[in-house]
């Protein structure tokens, strides 16, 4: 079970509250993560990965245990808190203004 | 008694205006996606409580949400927007090649008989049709094929196909218009195209007088006229009575023949609306006043219409989906600002006041007239 902490405006559109919990089959990786959170709340496809190239979007970054994953490989093992759940794998807008 | 239904698109949500036939009275609900730019919201002509919106953000990309009861609650639908068969290039600003990639929906144009049908007009430049409700959607790839494809190139606002007219009378024939390629037509429902583009002239392009490059900001057709377009390009109001096969110049006495929408009366197909803005490098109208332009003589000859605008130090810009008539009697004209000001006239333009003052920037207004 991954602990995952959604943005403002993908929470709102996944119509969730808080962080959500997420089952993840193979190995823990942020693209095993996102593919369980895209099979849960099928709205998000898209929306932090791109349709088409599957890569990150380039305004949405990925934290965990104070370390930004961003630009480390989707495939990459996550942090073993995150694995046993004492830490959450934070989706997060970056800061820009307007 | 008829309602009015007022859709209005901002950088920061999605606001429902609503009156009675009226128009005197108007309640506002919203934001709808609060702090997300919405391009575009339209309903479906055969089924009005049917509205499909298109938000985008930089941060998480297009989505897709479609309404069951004219706006009141919404949902999710399709967002993945995919170029069929080979990609392809167009030219990017310095003129070098640069693939179609997907950015975001501009325009959104529901089926007259279908409201499960909607074609979307989309950045970078092509057309897509959703028939399941907006749960999928397949491009119309003979648009991008059809020759001129990688000699278009991008507006300042991105190379958006923003502007899509079906023809009443012959579902078969659609207009479209990109910038900055300029406008096209097929007759078979989107196989093939042609440019409509002869006798725009623009100054900005190494040939003035080529097929394809213009920088069409809108077209708008009169439903018992299909024949007659209006265009509202970069520079110049240009008029077609023979379906964009040849287009003449109709900016007459305008101030600046610069703008972007153009909109045509619900009763009278020879009385048209334009906004003059002060020139490309200065996006506000001239001398501060904010003036709509009505032609009844389908162009040429312009009265300004100001009556309850602002005609002191008004700097707002309108953009080009963000104006709209209603089918009432006498027709009702509407149109939003990038200063957050949604004006009515329910005098066909005699008089306006303003029904929303402190919006986010408008991005696009449509108007329901409803039973």
């Amino acid at each position: 079970m991954i602990r995952v902490v959604l943005p403002h405006h993908l929470r709102r559109l996944a119509k969730v509250s808080s962080e959500v919990v997420v089952d993840v089959q193979g190995p823990a990786t942020a693209a095993e993560v996102l593919d369980a959170l895209e099979a849960r709340f099928p709205m998000l496809a898209g929306t932090i990965r791109d349709h088409a190239t599957r890569q990150r979007r380039p305004f949405v970054r990925f934290f965990a245990c104070g370390d930004d994953l961003s630009h480390q490989s989707l495939d990459t093992p996550l942090p073993e808190a995150v694995v046993s759940g004492a830490e959450p794998f934070i989706v997060l807008g970056a800061i820009a203004g307007g | 008694m008829s309602r009015v239904r007022v859709l209005v698109g901002t950088r920061k949500g999605a606001f429902v205006l609503t009156a009675d036939g009226k128009r005197e009275r108007w309640v506002i609900e919203g934001p709808h996606f609060g702090g997300l730019e919405i391009y575009h919201m339209k309903g479906s002509p055969a089924d009005p409580d049917r509205i499909y919106a298109s938000q985008c953000s930089d941060w998480f990309g297009q989505v897709m949400h479609r309404s069951r009861d004219g706006g009141r609650t919404w949902e999710t639908v399709g967002n993945r927007f995919a170029y069929e068969g080979e990609v392809g290039t167009h030219q990017h600003y310095d003129g070098t090649p640069r693939p179609w990639e997907f950015k975001r929906v501009w325009h959104l144009e529901p089926s007259a008989a279908d409201p499960d049908t909607v074609l979307a007009g989309v950045e970078d430049a092509a057309l897509f049709r959703t028939k399941d409700g907006g749960q999928t959607w397949q491009e119309l790839p003979g648009l991008r094929h059809h020759g001129s494809g990688s000699q278009w190139m991008p507006g300042a606002g991105g190379m958006c196909l923003h502007t899509i007219l079906v023809d009443p009378d012959n579902p078969e024939r659609i207009f479209i218009a990109i910038s900055a390629a300029g406008a096209f037509r097929t007759v078979d429902a989107g196989q093939t195209w042609q440019p409509i583009n002869h006798g725009l002239k623009s100054q900005y392009i190494p040939d003035p007088e080529a097929e394809v490059g213009h920088c069409v900001h809108r077209i708008a057709m009169h439903p018992s006229r299909p024949d007659v377009l209006y265009m509202q390009k970069h520079w110049d109001v240009m008029r077609s009575d023979d379906a964009g096969s040849s287009w003449r110049e109709v900016s007459g006495n305008l101030p600046s023949d610069f703008g972007f929408p153009v909109e045509v009366h619900a009763h009278e197909p020879e009385a048209i609306y334009v906004v003059p803005i002060k020139s490309d490098s200065e996006h506000y109208p001239p001398e501060g006043k904010l003036r709509v332009y009505r032609s009844r003589t389908g162009g040429n000859e312009w009265e300004p219409l100001s009556r309850g605008l602002p005609q002191e130090h008004c700097y707002v810009n309108v953009l080009r989906d963000a104006m709209s008539v209603d089918a009432l009697e006498p027709c009702g004209v509407y149109f939003g600002t990038t200063g957050g000001q949604v004006y009515a006239s329910a005098s066909a333009g005699d008089t306006w006041a303003a029904i929303a003052r402190d919006l986010p920037a408008v991005l696009s207004v449509e108007v329901q007239t409803l039973p």
